[in-house]
């Protein structure tokens, strides 16, 4: 690029200074993961070890936390999956007003600061009795996780046709069969993608889960707790592991979007060689 | 509503309105609404609640202000907290901004489509690691024996080690290095709509770089500024674990003080007063924003 | 008993909109029947009125003497294929024609069987298993008449089914819709805005105007014998002269015209001395002959569309009225040059008179 200018190059550098800052702390803690010093730092380094992924293995709370973890997000998709399928249905078929009104409504837990979800979650459940746990952070984080799948469903939902839901009906189909074959299929990406945001939220949740737990130890509890006290670089193989999920769970949902774009362009090419052949027959 | 059961039937129409109706009744609209009615009330013990010194009062509103001396300068523990959390995070919110603004502009607008793919894979994977683990990484480098300091010594640029994690400076880096891709994808999303014919016309009608920025660029990125300005801010703002990992006692968070107030003072209602106000500050900033760039709340909500 | 669909006083309000105005005909078993009207005219009212999806305001739908009030298109022994089709997107071809059998619990290998004769049927013999997205507009609209006809309806209603394919394909389909539909013996209910498609298809055809019905007869009726001063205009091409009516008498009526008086038949409902018009197509004009004494006009030449089979003759009256003369090029004689004067003459017998009234818009 001979013909670049200078405002160009020197957008260019910062542009890989930013990546710079961006990967940079990433990369040390990934590295000190691996340094022997009790205290995770890469200055000094000490020698390599693998020693702490055992430490991190051996840590029987992790195990209870990681447990945790996992039993509140698959709670919160069952809970705020199909909360959200209802809520974005409702919201498609409401008139131009209330569905604005109770749009205002449903969106408003996503701009409402996490820990305050989490208070009025425990205020809540306490009048009624209820103390804090894992079922009380479910609760609390599907309330605004919900709305997450609301919005994703309700884009899904307008790029559907009713008169499909129509034709259906006038087949004979009953209002379940046609939910069943046609809406709910042509949903499906979008409710998967759903439970799988949800999940992911669920899963990195803090600010939330903080108020709601009660005495109950979630991951990112753990992690925080461990770095404040007792802290060794297992937290750092903890990070470790869990950086790597994201990139693998990153990559593939790329390859699977490339994959699937590749078969509609496919489809298009033979659509467009039919209708030639329409054409000579005609 | 007589549509949804048109359109779905009873039984499914039915289902519609109850998962919907716990929903916003019982998870949102209801809890709210209880969090403000505690606010209101003195903190009593457990057999006194109902009883005659039950009261609607003010007072856990009040407390927040009280012993203000403006003339003397002088504020009281937890005000002084909320004072530090506004201007905290209105100092990330500025510096989020003013360092994604490059970066954007050159995804949408000047990098190549194949590059701008590769990019915003780059970008994404940090945005979706925790949050915790972001900060927990800026931990380790601004340690007293960390690697910030071991460097700056090396290059000869400090003659004796930083206490990086004493004051407000490690909150505010971590915050803005926590948070800054929340600037980066609205900003993205609004230059990407901005017509590159816009930018060469402006350049070809003799415009410096500057004043095309200033007179096209910014005026369409206003309402992905806005977004990102009010994810940020509220992030920031009500954020608990950046200040808890990378404060001091010193310079301590206003979740800090509500969590106090919830867990080591056990005055629930005044904990949830402090939390209504972080909610109402939340709020004022995000209708502030709306009013001055003119966004709905359906561009928010994208 | 004949599977008769009736309709009676049917009328739909939207608000202070009437769609349809209390429409009552009767379409016979094994006919193609179609409305045709411009946009906006109710005929898609119609349809959705007689598949379920609303319900008439006013008025009753029977089909075989069943009264439908209250029976969705679920319950109907009605089908109905979308001016998009609405094939859907997610299923198979066969699964698509086989989704009404499917949801009537017919079992899956019988579904296959069925859904592949009647693949048979629409001439796409191996396109079972194909993805919806991969078929031609031509192909959708087949499989998508497979899918009507696989739950063997009484009454087949297809909205414009045609207008997203290209002109050539368009003809194609209309004779294979025809032949289908003689082949199947169903009833089929059709709606169009183009007459050249009711025309070609239709045993009979209703026009409709502003939720109006305006006149229902086999094609060629409707084209030589137009009830209303809309239905003339709407369907086809033809002259307007408007005037008082000068004289009524034995089925034939005068109109006082700026040409003089011109006569023709007798439309319902004239008076001596109401304003009327009187209507004569392009084609049904011709030169004058020295013979001709009433009934003749001229007019300038004001220029000629050359088609090939015929030319346009565009005239300009005294009275600066426009007249159109269709000339078949079938060797009689050139058509005349720009600027001459034609005199031009009809039979009565091919004009009618009709008590004058609101006109389509061309």
């Amino acid at each position: 690029m001979t013909g670049m200018k200078a405002s160009e190059r020197l957008l260019q550098a910062y542009v890989v200074l930013f990546l710079l800052y961006l990967f940079l702390p990433l990369a040390i803690m990934v590295a000190a993961t691996f340094n022997t010093s009790r205290f995770p730092t890469v200055t000094p380094w000490l020698g390599t070890t693998t020693r702490w992924f055992e430490v991190l293995w051996n840590d029987q709370q992790m195990w209870r936390a990681l447990w945790n973890s996992f039993v509140v997000a698959f709670a919160v998709i069952v809970v705020s999956v199909p909360i959200g399928v209802a809520a974005a249905m409702l919201l498609s078929s409401l008139h131009k007003r209330a569905r604005t009104f109770l749009y205002a409504v449903m969106v408003s837990p996503l701009l409402t600061p996490g820990v305050i979800i989490g208070i009025s979650t425990l205020v809540f459940w306490e009048r009624l009795g209820v103390k804090g746990g894992l079922h009380l952070a479910v609760i609390g984080q599907s309330s605004f996780i919900a709305a997450y799948v609301m919005l994703m469903v309700l884009a899904r939902l307008q790029r559907f046709d009713p008169s499909l839901e129509e034709a259906a009906l006038d087949l004979g189909a009953s209002h379940a069969q046609a939910f069943r074959r046609v809406l709910f299929p042509h949903l499906r990406p979008a409710i998967v993608s759903g439970a799988v945001l949800a999940f992911f939220q669920s899963f990195e949740n803090y600010n939330t889960t903080l108020f709601t737990r009660g005495t109950d130890t979630t991951l990112t509890i753990f992690i925080a707790s461990k770095v404040r006290t007792g802290l060794t670089p297992a937290v750092n193989a903890l990070g470790v592991i869990l950086i790597v999920v994201t990139v693998v769970g990153a990559i593939g949902y790329e390859i699977l979007r490339r994959r699937e774009a590749a078969r509609a362009r496919e489809a298009t090419r033979r659509a467009q060689e039919n209708a030639l052949g329409d054409l000579r027959k005609a | 509503m007589s549509e949804v059961f048109r359109r779905y039937g009873a039984p499914l129409g039915l289902m519609i309105l109850l998962l919907t109706g716990i929903w916003v009744v019982a998870m949102v609209v209801l809890p709210y609404f209880v969090m403000v009615e505690y606010s209101f009330h003195p903190n009593l013990p457990g057999p006194e609640i109902g009883g005659p010194k039950d009261i609607y009062t003010l007072d856990n509103y009040a407390s927040l202000f009280r012993g203000i001396d403006i003339l003397a300068w002088d504020f009281p523990d937890d005000f002084r907290v909320f004072l530090r959390t506004i201007w905290g995070s209105a100092v990330v919110t500025a510096v989020c901004l003013v360092v994604c603004y490059p970066v954007a502009f050159y995804l949408a607008k000047v990098a190549t489509p194949d590059r701008v793919g590769f990019l915003l894979l780059l970008l994404v994977v940090p945005f979706w690691i925790n949050e915790i683990l972001r900060t927990f990484s800026w931990y380790i480098i601004l340690a007293f024996n960390g690697p910030l300091n071991a460097v700056l010594l090396a290059l000869g640029l400090l003659d004796k080690p930083v206490r990086w994690l004493s004051g407000s400076g490690g909150v505010l880096i971590g915050m803005t290095y926590a948070f800054l891709l929340f600037m980066m994808f609205p900003l993205y999303n609004a230059l990407q709509t901005l017509d590159r014919n816009q930018i060469e016309a402006a350049r070809d009608l003799g415009a410096p770089g500057w004043r095309i920025h200033w007179r096209i660029v910014i005026p369409h990125a206003k309402p992905g500024i806005a977004v990102g300005c009010i994810m940020v801010f509220v992030l920031a703002a009500s954020s608990y674990v950046v200040p808890a990992l990378l404060g001091s006692p010193g310079t301590r968070w206003f979740t800090e003080t509500i969590y106090q107030w919830f867990f080591e003072g056990q005055n629930w209602p005044r904990g949830s007063a402090y939390a209504f106000v972080l909610l109402g500050l939340c709020v004022a900033f995000i209708l502030a924003m709306m009013r001055i760039f003119r966004v709905g709340l359906t561009d928010i909500a994208k | 008993m004949s599977q008769d669909v009736e309709l009676d006083g049917v009328t739909m309000r939207f608000g202070a909109v009437t769609a349809v105005r209390d429409v009552s005909l009767v379409v016979k078993a094994g006919e193609f029947f179609s409305f045709l009207g411009p946009s906006g005219c109710g005929k898609t009212t119609i349809l959705r009125i007689l598949s379920g999806f609303t319900e008439p305001s006013a008025g009753a739908v029977r089909i075989g003497g069943r009264d439908m009030a209250g029976i969705g298109p679920n319950g109907r022994p009605t089908a109905l294929i979308f001016q998009n089709l609405a094939l859907f997107p997610l299923m198979s071809v066969w699964e698509n024609i086989a989704f009404g059998l499917e949801v009537r619990g017919v079992g899956k290998a019988e579904r296959r069987k069925r859904a592949e004769a009647l693949l048979d049927l629409i001439a796409l013999p191996d396109a079972a298993d194909k993805r919806i997205d991969e078929l031609s507009g031509g192909m959708k609209q087949r499989v998508a008449i497979a899918r009507a006809l696989a739950v063997e309806p009484q009454v087949m209603l297809l909205d414009e089914p045609l207008s997203a394919l290209d002109l050539k394909l368009r003809q194609h389909m209309r004779a294979e819709l025809r032949a289908i539909q003689k082949k199947t013996g169903v009833t089929f209910i059709y709606i169009t805005h183009d007459q050249g498609e009711a025309f070609t298809m239709s045993d009979r055809v209703a026009v409709m105007s502003r939720g109006v019905l305006e006149q229902v007869g086999p094609p060629k009726a409707i084209y030589d014998d137009p009830a209303t001063p809309f239905v003339a205009t709407f369907v086809g091409e033809n002259n307007a002269f408007t005037g008082p009516v000068a004289l009524l008498a034995d089925g034939v009526a005068a109109v006082e015209t700026p040409f003089g008086p011109l006569r023709g038949r007798a439309g319902p409902g004239l008076a001596s001395g109401a304003a009327a018009v009187l209507f004569v197509r392009p084609e049904r004009l011709r030169e004058a002959t020295p013979g001709d004494g009433a009934n003749r006009l001229a007019g300038r030449v004001t220029h000629v569309d050359f088609e090939g089979n015929f030319a346009n003759v565009f005239l300009k009256g005294p009275d600066g009225s426009a007249i159109l003369v269709q000339l078949a090029n079938d060797g009689s004689g050139e058509p005349p040059p720009e600027g001459a004067t034609m005199d031009i003459a009809f039979d009565p017998a091919n004009a009618v008179v009709l008590p004058d009234g609101p006109r389509a818009r061309s």
